[in-house]
Protein backbone atom coordinates (compact mmCIF):
# COMPACT_ATOMS: atom_id res chain seq x y z
CA UNK A 1 0.00 0.00 0.00
CA UNK A 2 1.18 3.41 -1.02
CA UNK A 3 1.16 5.96 1.22
CA UNK A 4 3.35 9.17 1.34
CA UNK A 5 5.03 11.08 4.22
CA UNK A 6 3.93 14.81 5.56
CA UNK A 7 7.18 15.00 7.40
CA UNK A 8 9.46 17.70 5.56
CA UNK A 9 13.01 16.30 5.75
CA UNK A 10 14.46 20.09 6.95
CA UNK A 11 12.85 19.41 10.19
CA UNK A 12 14.10 16.54 11.07
CA UNK A 13 16.41 15.87 14.15
CA UNK A 14 19.24 14.46 12.57
CA UNK A 15 19.68 13.03 9.06
CA UNK A 16 22.47 10.58 7.94
CA UNK A 17 23.78 9.02 4.61
CA UNK A 18 24.98 5.80 5.21
CA UNK A 19 27.03 4.31 2.39
CA UNK A 20 26.61 0.53 1.47
CA UNK A 21 28.47 -1.68 3.54
CA UNK A 22 28.33 0.49 6.76
CA UNK A 23 26.04 0.13 9.66
CA UNK A 24 23.54 2.72 11.21
CA UNK A 25 23.23 1.42 14.83
CA UNK A 26 21.08 4.43 17.05
CA UNK A 27 18.74 4.02 19.70
CA UNK A 28 15.15 5.51 18.58
CA UNK A 29 12.67 7.06 21.39
CA UNK A 30 8.76 5.71 21.26
CA UNK A 31 6.93 8.30 19.12
CA UNK A 32 9.71 8.98 16.98
CA UNK A 33 9.59 8.67 12.99
CA UNK A 34 12.15 6.90 11.68
CA UNK A 35 12.46 7.47 7.15
CA UNK A 36 14.59 5.04 5.45
CA UNK A 37 15.18 6.48 2.17
CA UNK A 38 16.28 4.74 -0.92
CA UNK A 39 18.88 7.24 -3.07
CA UNK A 40 19.42 6.04 -5.71
CA UNK A 41 16.83 2.92 -5.99
CA UNK A 42 17.28 -1.11 -5.40
CA UNK A 43 19.02 -0.71 -2.22
CA UNK A 44 18.57 -3.72 0.55
CA UNK A 45 18.65 -1.97 3.68
CA UNK A 46 18.88 -4.59 6.15
CA UNK A 47 17.46 -3.75 9.18
CA UNK A 48 16.95 -5.06 13.14
CA UNK A 49 14.74 -3.78 15.86
CA UNK A 50 15.46 -4.66 19.66
CA UNK A 51 13.75 -2.75 22.93
CA UNK A 52 16.36 -0.39 24.28
CA UNK A 53 15.64 -1.49 27.86
CA UNK A 54 16.32 -4.92 27.15
CA UNK A 55 17.90 -6.46 23.55
CA UNK A 56 16.71 -9.57 24.64
CA UNK A 57 13.31 -8.18 23.11
CA UNK A 58 13.75 -7.68 19.72
CA UNK A 59 11.86 -7.60 15.94
CA UNK A 60 10.53 -11.21 15.12
CA UNK A 61 10.09 -12.54 11.70
CA UNK A 62 8.05 -14.99 12.26
CA UNK A 63 5.66 -12.87 15.01
CA UNK A 64 5.54 -10.22 12.46
CA UNK A 65 4.55 -12.30 9.94
CA UNK A 66 1.85 -14.68 11.18
CA UNK A 67 -0.02 -11.72 13.53
CA UNK A 68 -0.26 -9.69 10.26
CA UNK A 69 -1.50 -13.04 8.17
CA UNK A 70 1.01 -11.57 5.81
CA UNK A 71 4.27 -12.06 4.60
CA UNK A 72 5.05 -8.99 2.64
CA UNK A 73 5.56 -5.59 4.74
CA UNK A 74 4.08 -2.27 4.03
CA UNK A 75 2.23 0.82 5.53
CA UNK A 76 0.25 -0.26 8.01
CA UNK A 77 2.24 -3.20 8.63
CA UNK A 78 3.17 -3.34 12.70
CA UNK A 79 6.55 -4.90 13.79
CA UNK A 80 5.86 -7.10 16.41
CA UNK A 81 8.90 -8.48 19.25
CA UNK A 82 9.49 -12.16 20.04
CA UNK A 83 7.12 -11.39 22.82
CA UNK A 84 4.92 -10.24 20.64
CA UNK A 85 4.51 -6.51 21.66
CA UNK A 86 4.60 -3.85 19.14
CA UNK A 87 8.21 -2.45 17.91
CA UNK A 88 7.01 -0.07 15.33
CA UNK A 89 3.98 0.50 12.85
CA UNK A 90 4.74 1.37 9.42
CA UNK A 91 3.39 4.78 8.95
CA UNK A 92 4.54 5.47 5.39
CA UNK A 93 5.86 3.46 2.23
CA UNK A 94 6.33 4.75 -1.34
CA UNK A 95 8.03 1.20 -2.46
CA UNK A 96 5.00 -1.07 -1.62
CA UNK A 97 5.86 -4.64 -0.12
CA UNK A 98 9.12 -5.22 1.53
CA UNK A 99 10.83 -8.31 2.14
CA UNK A 100 10.69 -10.96 5.41
CA UNK A 101 11.96 -14.04 4.41
CA UNK A 102 15.29 -13.72 2.50
CA UNK A 103 17.50 -12.54 5.48
CA UNK A 104 20.91 -11.03 5.40
CA UNK A 105 23.94 -12.18 3.18
CA UNK A 106 26.68 -13.03 5.19
CA UNK A 107 30.16 -14.62 4.40
CA UNK A 108 29.24 -18.29 4.44
CA UNK A 109 26.11 -18.12 3.41
CA UNK A 110 27.63 -16.38 0.20
CA UNK A 111 29.77 -19.01 -0.52
CA UNK A 112 26.89 -21.58 -0.65
CA UNK A 113 24.67 -18.86 -2.91
CA UNK A 114 27.36 -17.71 -5.07
CA UNK A 115 31.30 -19.42 -4.78
CA UNK A 116 33.24 -20.89 -2.71
CA UNK A 117 36.02 -18.21 -3.66
CA UNK A 118 33.42 -15.44 -2.47
CA UNK A 119 34.19 -15.97 0.93
CA UNK A 120 35.98 -13.18 2.00
CA UNK A 121 33.29 -9.82 0.63
CA UNK A 122 32.05 -8.31 2.57
CA UNK A 123 28.53 -8.86 3.86
CA UNK A 124 25.68 -7.82 6.09
CA UNK A 125 26.36 -9.65 8.89
CA UNK A 126 29.97 -8.62 8.80
CA UNK A 127 28.54 -5.34 9.42
CA UNK A 128 26.05 -6.58 11.93
CA UNK A 129 29.33 -8.48 14.08
CA UNK A 130 31.56 -4.89 13.99
CA UNK A 131 28.26 -2.84 15.18
CA UNK A 132 27.63 -5.04 18.12
CA UNK A 133 31.44 -5.07 18.57
CA UNK A 134 31.95 -1.59 18.37
CA UNK A 135 28.63 -0.47 20.94
CA UNK A 136 29.40 -2.83 23.86
CA UNK A 137 27.00 -0.70 25.29
CA UNK A 138 23.90 -2.28 24.35
CA UNK A 139 25.31 -5.45 25.69
CA UNK A 140 24.66 -7.37 21.95
CA UNK A 141 26.14 -10.29 20.55
CA UNK A 142 26.19 -12.53 17.29
CA UNK A 143 22.85 -14.27 19.39
CA UNK A 144 21.24 -11.44 19.17
CA UNK A 145 21.37 -10.65 14.88
CA UNK A 146 18.62 -12.59 14.21
CA UNK A 147 15.66 -13.08 10.84
CA UNK A 148 15.99 -9.11 9.70
CA UNK A 149 13.78 -7.17 7.41
CA UNK A 150 15.16 -6.52 4.08
CA UNK A 151 13.57 -3.10 3.15
CA UNK A 152 13.36 -2.20 -0.41
CA UNK A 153 13.72 -6.26 -1.39
CA UNK A 154 11.19 -8.12 -3.62
CA UNK A 155 11.24 -11.32 -2.92
CA UNK A 156 7.46 -13.11 -4.24
CA UNK A 157 6.30 -16.70 -3.08
CA UNK A 158 4.77 -18.68 -5.60
CA UNK A 159 1.61 -20.90 -4.89
CA UNK A 160 3.71 -23.99 -4.86
CA UNK A 161 6.05 -22.86 -2.24
CA UNK A 162 8.91 -21.53 -4.04
CA UNK A 163 10.84 -18.44 -3.94
CA UNK A 164 11.73 -15.87 -6.26
CA UNK A 165 14.18 -13.10 -5.78
CA UNK A 166 12.52 -10.75 -8.41
CA UNK A 167 14.21 -7.12 -9.49
CA UNK A 168 13.65 -5.02 -7.04
CA UNK A 169 10.45 -2.13 -7.03
CA UNK A 170 12.14 0.10 -5.41
CA UNK A 171 13.76 3.17 -7.69
CA UNK A 172 16.05 6.68 -6.12
CA UNK A 173 14.08 8.67 -4.00
CA UNK A 174 11.40 6.05 -2.81
CA UNK A 175 11.52 5.19 1.45
CA UNK A 176 9.71 3.60 4.08
CA UNK A 177 8.97 5.31 7.22
CA UNK A 178 8.36 3.80 10.70
CA UNK A 179 6.52 5.42 14.22
CA UNK A 180 8.00 3.56 17.45
CA UNK A 181 5.93 2.13 19.86
CA UNK A 182 8.64 1.75 22.40
CA UNK A 183 12.26 2.70 23.00
CA UNK A 184 14.25 1.03 20.39
CA UNK A 185 17.51 -0.09 18.89
CA UNK A 186 17.49 0.52 15.16
CA UNK A 187 20.58 -1.32 13.57
CA UNK A 188 20.91 -1.14 9.92
CA UNK A 189 23.24 -2.73 7.29
CA UNK A 190 22.88 -1.22 4.02
CA UNK A 191 24.12 -4.25 2.02
CA UNK A 192 26.95 -4.47 0.53
CA UNK A 193 26.73 -7.32 -1.64
CA UNK A 194 27.98 -7.57 -5.21
CA UNK A 195 27.00 -10.86 -6.30
CA UNK A 196 23.51 -10.44 -7.07
CA UNK A 197 21.22 -9.36 -9.59
CA UNK A 198 18.71 -7.18 -7.62
CA UNK A 199 20.83 -4.51 -6.98
CA UNK A 200 22.54 -4.53 -10.33
CA UNK A 201 25.66 -5.49 -8.45
CA UNK A 202 25.78 -2.14 -7.72
CA UNK A 203 24.95 -1.39 -3.65
CA UNK A 204 24.39 2.64 -3.31
CA UNK A 205 23.90 4.58 -0.44
CA UNK A 206 20.79 5.37 1.94
CA UNK A 207 19.75 8.35 3.75
CA UNK A 208 18.80 7.78 7.51
CA UNK A 209 16.46 10.14 9.08
CA UNK A 210 14.63 10.96 12.51
CA UNK A 211 11.80 13.06 13.13
CA UNK A 212 11.05 14.09 17.01
CA UNK A 213 7.86 13.08 18.79
CA UNK A 214 4.71 14.91 17.04
CA UNK A 215 6.33 16.37 14.12
CA UNK B 1 10.08 -32.92 -5.49
CA UNK B 2 9.26 -35.87 -3.69
CA UNK B 3 8.15 -38.96 -5.70
CA UNK B 4 5.57 -40.22 -2.90
CA UNK B 5 1.68 -39.00 -3.78
CA UNK B 6 1.00 -36.32 -1.77
CA UNK B 7 -1.23 -36.60 1.65
CA UNK B 8 -0.60 -40.22 1.33
CA UNK B 9 0.67 -42.10 4.62
CA UNK B 10 3.83 -43.80 3.53
CA UNK B 11 4.63 -47.63 5.13
CA UNK B 12 7.57 -47.84 6.46
CA UNK B 13 8.90 -50.94 4.37
CA UNK B 14 8.99 -48.01 1.55
CA UNK B 15 12.60 -47.36 3.41
CA UNK B 16 14.38 -50.30 3.37
CA UNK B 17 18.16 -49.20 3.40
CA UNK B 18 18.05 -47.51 7.02
CA UNK B 19 18.70 -49.49 10.25
CA UNK B 20 16.55 -49.13 13.02
CA UNK B 21 18.85 -48.21 16.15
CA UNK B 22 16.25 -46.74 18.55
CA UNK B 23 12.35 -45.88 18.39
CA UNK B 24 10.95 -43.66 20.96
CA UNK B 25 7.24 -41.67 21.62
CA UNK B 26 6.56 -38.51 22.48
CA UNK B 27 2.84 -37.37 23.81
CA UNK B 28 1.01 -34.48 22.33
CA UNK B 29 1.98 -31.33 24.06
CA UNK B 30 5.76 -32.19 25.10
CA UNK B 31 9.44 -31.38 25.04
CA UNK B 32 12.49 -33.12 24.00
CA UNK B 33 15.92 -32.66 23.38
CA UNK B 34 18.89 -34.92 21.25
CA UNK B 35 22.00 -35.27 19.85
CA UNK B 36 22.08 -36.63 16.37
CA UNK B 37 25.34 -37.68 15.31
CA UNK B 38 26.66 -37.40 11.79
CA UNK B 39 25.75 -40.16 9.38
CA UNK B 40 22.74 -41.03 11.49
CA UNK B 41 18.80 -40.48 9.74
CA UNK B 42 16.14 -39.11 12.70
CA UNK B 43 12.68 -40.59 10.77
CA UNK B 44 9.70 -38.84 12.59
CA UNK B 45 6.09 -39.84 12.69
CA UNK B 46 3.03 -38.68 12.80
CA UNK B 47 0.93 -41.15 14.85
CA UNK B 48 -2.73 -39.93 14.65
CA UNK B 49 -2.56 -37.55 12.05
CA UNK B 50 -2.93 -33.53 12.67
CA UNK B 51 0.86 -33.35 14.74
CA UNK B 52 2.87 -30.45 14.70
CA UNK B 53 6.48 -30.92 15.76
CA UNK B 54 8.22 -27.29 16.51
CA UNK B 55 12.37 -27.63 16.24
CA UNK B 56 15.23 -25.88 16.52
CA UNK B 57 19.17 -27.16 15.84
CA UNK B 58 22.28 -26.42 16.97
CA UNK B 59 25.80 -27.15 16.61
CA UNK B 60 26.10 -28.89 19.94
CA UNK B 61 30.43 -27.88 19.57
CA UNK B 62 29.51 -24.09 19.13
CA UNK B 63 25.80 -23.23 20.36
CA UNK B 64 26.12 -19.91 18.23
CA UNK B 65 25.90 -21.99 14.90
CA UNK B 66 22.28 -23.09 14.85
CA UNK B 67 19.68 -23.31 12.22
CA UNK B 68 18.88 -20.20 9.87
CA UNK B 69 15.69 -19.85 8.15
CA UNK B 70 16.38 -17.20 6.09
CA UNK B 71 19.60 -18.82 4.82
CA UNK B 72 17.64 -22.06 4.47
CA UNK B 73 14.97 -20.64 2.11
CA UNK B 74 17.13 -18.30 -0.38
CA UNK B 75 19.91 -20.35 -0.76
CA UNK B 76 17.12 -23.33 -2.14
CA UNK B 77 14.59 -20.43 -3.13
CA UNK B 78 11.94 -22.02 -1.55
CA UNK B 79 8.97 -21.12 0.92
CA UNK B 80 8.37 -24.70 2.17
CA UNK B 81 10.60 -27.59 3.22
CA UNK B 82 10.31 -31.16 1.39
CA UNK B 83 12.52 -34.09 0.05
CA UNK B 84 15.48 -33.00 -1.29
CA UNK B 85 15.71 -29.68 0.63
CA UNK B 86 19.01 -29.52 3.35
CA UNK B 87 18.24 -27.20 6.50
CA UNK B 88 21.50 -24.69 7.22
CA UNK B 89 22.56 -23.19 9.88
CA UNK B 90 24.00 -19.38 9.72
CA UNK B 91 27.74 -21.02 8.99
CA UNK B 92 26.97 -22.01 5.39
CA UNK B 93 26.64 -25.61 6.78
CA UNK B 94 24.04 -27.93 6.33
CA UNK B 95 23.09 -29.68 9.57
CA UNK B 96 20.58 -32.30 7.71
CA UNK B 97 18.78 -33.00 4.35
CA UNK B 98 15.28 -34.00 3.83
CA UNK B 99 15.72 -37.54 2.31
CA UNK B 100 12.40 -38.76 2.35
CA UNK B 101 9.18 -36.81 3.21
CA UNK B 102 5.37 -37.77 2.67
CA UNK B 103 3.87 -34.76 2.76
CA UNK B 104 5.61 -32.54 0.34
CA UNK B 105 5.29 -29.42 2.60
CA UNK B 106 6.75 -28.15 5.91
CA UNK B 107 6.06 -25.28 7.42
CA UNK B 108 8.84 -22.49 7.93
CA UNK B 109 7.34 -19.40 8.61
CA UNK B 110 4.57 -20.11 11.01
CA UNK B 111 6.55 -19.52 14.28
CA UNK B 112 6.07 -21.06 17.84
CA UNK B 113 2.85 -20.69 20.14
CA UNK B 114 3.63 -18.09 22.80
CA UNK B 115 2.14 -18.68 26.53
CA UNK B 116 0.50 -16.00 26.14
CA UNK B 117 -1.26 -16.65 23.00
CA UNK B 118 -1.80 -20.07 24.43
CA UNK B 119 -4.07 -18.57 27.00
CA UNK B 120 -6.23 -16.63 25.19
CA UNK B 121 -6.81 -19.27 23.41
CA UNK B 122 -7.11 -22.50 25.17
CA UNK B 123 -8.71 -23.32 28.16
CA UNK B 124 -5.13 -23.69 29.60
CA UNK B 125 -4.89 -26.45 32.14
CA UNK B 126 -1.74 -25.92 34.91
CA UNK B 127 -0.11 -28.75 36.05
CA UNK B 128 -1.20 -28.98 39.42
CA UNK B 129 -4.73 -28.83 37.77
CA UNK B 130 -4.14 -31.82 34.63
CA UNK B 131 -0.75 -33.05 35.74
CA UNK B 132 0.69 -34.66 32.52
CA UNK B 133 -2.23 -33.51 30.43
CA UNK B 134 -1.80 -29.35 30.99
CA UNK B 135 -1.59 -27.67 28.25
CA UNK B 136 2.55 -26.70 27.12
CA UNK B 137 2.84 -23.97 25.09
CA UNK B 138 6.15 -23.74 22.07
CA UNK B 139 7.56 -20.93 24.49
CA UNK B 140 7.33 -22.96 27.12
CA UNK B 141 8.79 -26.00 25.72
CA UNK B 142 11.60 -24.65 23.46
CA UNK B 143 12.56 -22.16 26.93
CA UNK B 144 13.49 -25.30 29.14
CA UNK B 145 15.14 -27.23 26.30
CA UNK B 146 17.24 -24.21 25.75
CA UNK B 147 17.92 -23.79 29.45
CA UNK B 148 19.27 -27.63 29.81
CA UNK B 149 22.26 -26.24 27.57
CA UNK B 150 23.06 -23.14 28.93
CA UNK B 151 20.72 -20.89 26.32
CA UNK B 152 17.52 -19.17 27.01
CA UNK B 153 15.47 -16.50 24.85
CA UNK B 154 18.08 -14.53 23.21
CA UNK B 155 19.18 -18.04 21.20
CA UNK B 156 15.85 -19.00 20.13
CA UNK B 157 15.45 -18.46 16.41
CA UNK B 158 12.93 -18.58 13.60
CA UNK B 159 11.57 -22.54 14.38
CA UNK B 160 10.52 -25.45 11.70
CA UNK B 161 7.08 -26.45 12.00
CA UNK B 162 7.48 -30.18 10.80
CA UNK B 163 3.76 -31.79 9.70
CA UNK B 164 2.13 -28.29 9.30
CA UNK B 165 1.08 -26.43 6.22
CA UNK B 166 1.32 -22.81 6.03
CA UNK B 167 0.67 -21.42 2.15
CA UNK B 168 0.43 -17.78 0.73
CA UNK B 169 -1.59 -16.28 -2.02
CA UNK B 170 -0.35 -13.96 -5.12
CA UNK B 171 -0.57 -10.83 -2.20
CA UNK B 172 1.86 -13.17 0.69
CA UNK B 173 -1.55 -13.55 2.57
CA UNK B 174 -1.24 -16.38 4.87
CA UNK B 175 -3.53 -19.19 4.72
CA UNK B 176 -3.01 -22.81 7.33
CA UNK B 177 -3.92 -25.84 6.12
CA UNK B 178 -5.74 -27.92 7.97
CA UNK B 179 -5.90 -31.47 7.70
CA UNK B 180 -2.52 -31.28 5.87
CA UNK B 181 -0.66 -34.46 7.92
CA UNK B 182 -2.67 -37.95 8.06
CA UNK B 183 -1.74 -40.43 10.09
CA UNK B 184 1.33 -42.60 8.88
CA UNK B 185 3.01 -39.19 7.90
CA UNK B 186 6.69 -39.59 7.61
CA UNK B 187 9.63 -37.49 7.23
CA UNK B 188 13.47 -38.36 7.29
CA UNK B 189 16.09 -36.16 8.74
CA UNK B 190 19.54 -37.49 7.66
CA UNK B 191 22.44 -35.70 9.69
CA UNK B 192 25.29 -34.48 7.84
CA UNK B 193 27.32 -32.50 10.37
CA UNK B 194 26.61 -33.68 14.74
CA UNK B 195 23.30 -31.13 16.00
CA UNK B 196 21.46 -30.98 18.79
CA UNK B 197 18.06 -31.57 18.06
CA UNK B 198 15.22 -29.23 20.15
CA UNK B 199 12.10 -30.18 19.49
CA UNK B 200 8.60 -30.19 21.01
CA UNK B 201 5.07 -31.33 20.17
CA UNK B 202 2.76 -28.16 20.99
CA UNK B 203 0.15 -26.76 18.65
CA UNK B 204 1.17 -24.75 15.38
CA UNK B 205 0.12 -21.37 16.61
CA UNK B 206 -1.87 -20.91 13.88
CA UNK B 207 -4.03 -24.17 14.33
CA UNK B 208 -7.52 -22.72 14.40
CA UNK B 209 -9.00 -25.60 16.67
CA UNK B 210 -10.73 -24.48 19.83
CA UNK B 211 -9.66 -27.36 21.48
CA UNK B 212 -5.84 -27.49 22.70
CA UNK B 213 -4.78 -30.58 20.07
CA UNK B 214 -2.78 -32.88 21.72
CA UNK B 215 -1.28 -35.15 18.90
CA UNK B 216 1.70 -37.91 19.50
CA UNK B 217 4.75 -38.64 17.31
CA UNK B 218 7.31 -41.72 17.14
CA UNK B 219 10.31 -40.84 16.72
CA UNK B 220 13.55 -43.27 15.07
CA UNK B 221 16.65 -42.87 15.34
CA UNK B 222 18.33 -44.59 12.06
CA UNK B 223 21.92 -45.45 10.68
CA UNK B 224 21.80 -43.62 7.40
CA UNK B 225 22.88 -44.80 3.88
CA UNK B 226 26.02 -42.89 3.57
CA UNK B 227 25.82 -39.66 1.11
CA UNK B 228 26.18 -41.59 -2.73
CA UNK B 229 27.36 -38.58 -5.13
CA UNK B 230 24.33 -39.13 -6.98
CA UNK B 231 22.75 -38.11 -3.50
CA UNK B 232 19.52 -35.81 -4.53
CA UNK B 233 19.83 -33.60 -1.95
CA UNK B 234 23.36 -32.63 -2.24
CA UNK B 235 22.72 -32.62 -6.16
CA UNK B 236 19.33 -30.37 -6.13
CA UNK B 237 20.65 -27.44 -6.67
CA UNK B 238 24.39 -26.00 -7.02
CA UNK B 239 24.39 -24.47 -3.21
CA UNK B 240 23.61 -27.62 -1.92
CA UNK B 241 26.59 -28.88 -3.47
CA UNK B 242 28.69 -25.91 -1.84
CA UNK B 243 26.70 -26.70 1.26
CA UNK B 244 28.11 -30.24 1.38
CA UNK B 245 31.50 -28.45 0.41
CA UNK B 246 31.31 -26.28 3.57
CA UNK B 247 30.71 -29.43 5.58
CA UNK B 248 33.64 -31.70 4.13
CA UNK B 249 35.83 -28.44 5.38
CA UNK B 250 34.61 -28.13 8.41
CA UNK B 251 34.93 -32.19 8.98
CA UNK B 252 38.70 -31.55 7.34
CA UNK B 253 39.37 -29.17 10.76
CA UNK B 254 37.98 -31.81 13.03
CA UNK B 255 34.43 -30.41 13.38
CA UNK B 256 34.94 -28.05 15.70
CA UNK B 257 36.69 -24.94 14.21
CA UNK B 258 35.01 -22.13 14.56
CA UNK B 259 34.48 -20.08 11.01
CA UNK B 260 36.55 -22.14 9.60
CA UNK B 261 37.19 -20.40 6.47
Amino acid sequence: MIVESTLKPKNALSREVVPAGNYWMQPVKQGQTIRILDLEGNQAADTLFYSLKDPSERYSAIDTIREQGNVYLTAGSTLMSNLCNPLLEIVADTCGRHDTLGGACAAESNTVRYALEKKCMHACRDSWMLAVAEHEEFGMSKRDITHNINFFMNVPITPEGGLTFEDGISEAGKYVELKASMDIIVLISNCPQLNNPCNAYNPTPIEVLVWEVDQ
Amino acid sequence: MADAPNNKPLNNKVFPNDELMFRDELPGGAHWSLLMRRGTLLRLIDIEGGANVGMLLYNPNDYLERYNAPDTLKCQHTFKLTKGHCLYSDMGRIFCSIVEDSLRWHDTVGGNLATAALKKKYDAKSYQEAHNDWTLSGEHSFLVELAKYGLNRRDMSANLNLFSKVATDIDGKLQFVENHSPAGSVVDLRFEMDTLVLMHTCPHPMHPASQYPRKPIAYEIRKATPVAENDQCMNACSENQRGFQNNALYHLQGGYAQGGF
